[in-house]
């Protein structure tokens, strides 16, 4: 695991702008369904979320011009994407590489919370179980992406492997350990 | 021999992780208040601990089930059930505080091994001793307070096995007594299983400053680059007297690596380490250090150098009791 910030890479300006005209319809639309489509595959991501499956979570990647709102909804998820950020329970922010790497198992919430690279603001209990399950579940975005269609799927493959070579973050799950 | 290391599985995936790590004993709990970890989206269902048993076993490690809080009067059926479930799961053991509970294992689950929590605060031999002829005790976890000439000094006078914490977050009250954050939230760590529990922490960002709250109370504030810290009373800054400062103790993690020879050597079984709360990133790295540290000291090889100071709290670390005398 990497030790935290000095490592942390931080999206570069230039590419980050180049994100800025993104159309966020067709965005949101993609992203909804990849969360749909994690949610369907790990059950268990609802159910350690628990009580907090109708928070409103706002995701913001600090070095990216837009922020995404993912609300569980009991099931029905949805995630939207905005350039000024909506009303949320609870906001998790950072560049976008920490919120990968927790996503990927590559860094430790608490730690990178303790470095101040993370930053939690509103209802920490959500945040805490989103952090919870998210981990639990071990997940790798690049896999889930084969569940969108092929258009979609390859535009946003490019789009992560673009990031991965600006960035130089792990967009993969680290540390595989075999499954039950 | 290789002393045993403890580690903390909050979740399936860190077991996982620390088995693969190479844990010899991984300890975790139920999704209750069975447990003094009884936090958001963490803990085992029946079922996830059933097969996490099965998992640690294939590859030869150990599950211990912490079934650590004290019940609550009229809700004893919760906690028993725990201790049926742990034993059905196939546990190689069960972690318990409260001598009601003790009690019941011992009348009903014979032949399931007893651990006795750091939540008894169990800090002398007499003690000791007593849970051990009262409920059969075979392993006591220590409380954080003790140096290493007072550990060994009690394991001179105890048959039962000693388990010590090594790293981690540093909990210097007499543990499975305190109130602090039951003060400032209602719910208490000992018999809800929850310290600064969650729903009541808040952190704002404020001038410049980050303030972390617990039940409406201040507890830090920090500057900007400044570690944060957890908004724990007993971490908490406060002004006293005139002073300000850390009262009560400092906002720093355990880590006694570098007292492993002393603490093989004051007769200690088992290393544990504190973290349930943790990622299994954090369980894996930490894990890893640890089970080479046991493995370098079996062989006569130094300790390896330490990489785990920016996982802690306060990012810094301290020997704790071992090597303090208190203020």
């Amino acid at each position: 695991m990497p030790s935290a910030s000095q490592t942390i890479p931080i999206f570069p300006r230039p590419a980050g702008m180049m994100l800025r005209p993104l159309p966020l319809a067709p965005l949101s639309a993609a992203l909804s369904m990849l969360a749909r489509r994690v949610v369907t595959r790990h059950p268990g991501l609802l159910r350690r979320l628990g009580a907090h499956d109708r928070a409103r979570f706002l995701i913001d990647p600090t070095d990216l011009p837009l922020v995404l709102c993912l609300e569980p909804r009991g099931g029905q998820v949805r995630v939207t994407a905005h350039r000024q950020a909506p009303r949320a329970d609870v906001r998790i922010a950072g560049p976008l590489a920490a919120l990968l790497g927790l996503v990927h198992g590559a860094y430790d919430g608490d730690a990178l919370f303790f470095s101040r690279d993370l930053v939690i603001e509103g209802d920490t209990a959500a945040a805490l179980a989103l952090r919870n399950a998210i981990d639990d579940a071990e997940l790798d975005l690049a896999e889930e992406l084969t569940a969108l269609p092929p258009v979609l799927a390859g535009a946003l493959r490019r789009a992560i492997a673009l990031a991965e070579r600006r960035t130089g973050v792990a967009l993969t799950r680290v540390a595989e350990g075999p499954a039950w | 021999m290789v002393m045993e290391t403890v580690c903390p599985a909050g979740t399936p995936a860190a077991l996982r992780a620390a088995v693969e790590a190479g844990a010899h004993s991984i300890y975790c709990g139920f999704a209750d208040e069975t447990n003094a970890r009884n936090f958001p989206g963490l803990n085992f269902s029946r079922e996830e601990m059933a097969a996490g048993v099965a998992f640690a076993h294939a590859r030869g490690a150990k599950v211990l089930v912490a079934i650590n809080t004290y019940p609550r009067a009229g809700a004893a059926p919760l906690w028993h059930r725990a201790v049926a479930d742990a034993e059905a799961s196939g546990a190689d053991a069960v972690i318990l505080a409260d001598p009601g509970l003790l009690a019941h294992a011992a009348e009903h689950h014979p032949g399931l091994r007893r651990h006795l929590s750091v939540q008894a605060a169990a800090a002398n031999a007499d003690v000791i001793n007593f849970y051990a002829d009262s409920f059969g005790v075979k392993r006591v976890v220590l409380p954080r307070v003790l140096s290493v000439p007072e550990i060994a000094a009690i394991n001179a006078e105890t048959d039962v096995e000693t388990e010590v914490f090594v790293f981690g977050g540093l909990c210097v009250m007499a543990e499975g007594r305190c109130s602090l954050s039951s003060y400032a939230t209602g719910l208490s760590p000992n018999m809800h299983g929850v310290c600064s529990p969650a729903s009541h922490v808040d952190y704002a960002e404020e001038g410049g400053e980050l303030a972390a709250r617990l039940g409406g109370y201040t507890i830090h504030r920090v500057g900007k680059g400044e570690p944060a810290p957890y908004p724990t009373l007993c971490k908490g800054c406060f002004t006293s007297q005139g002073a300000t400062g850390h009262v009560f103790e400092d906002p720093v993690s355990l880590n006694a690596e570098q007292l492993i020879p002393q603490l093989a050597k004051a007769g200690v079984t088992a290393l544990k380490i504190e973290g349930r709360q943790r990622s299994r990133a954090y369980v894996a790295q930490v894990v890893r250090n640890f089970r080479a540290a046991v493995d370098a000291l079996a062989a006569g090889r130094p300790m390896p150098e330490g990489m785990l100071a920016r996982l802690s709290e306060g990012q810094a670390g301290t020997t704790g009791a071992y090597r303090k005398t208190w203020r």
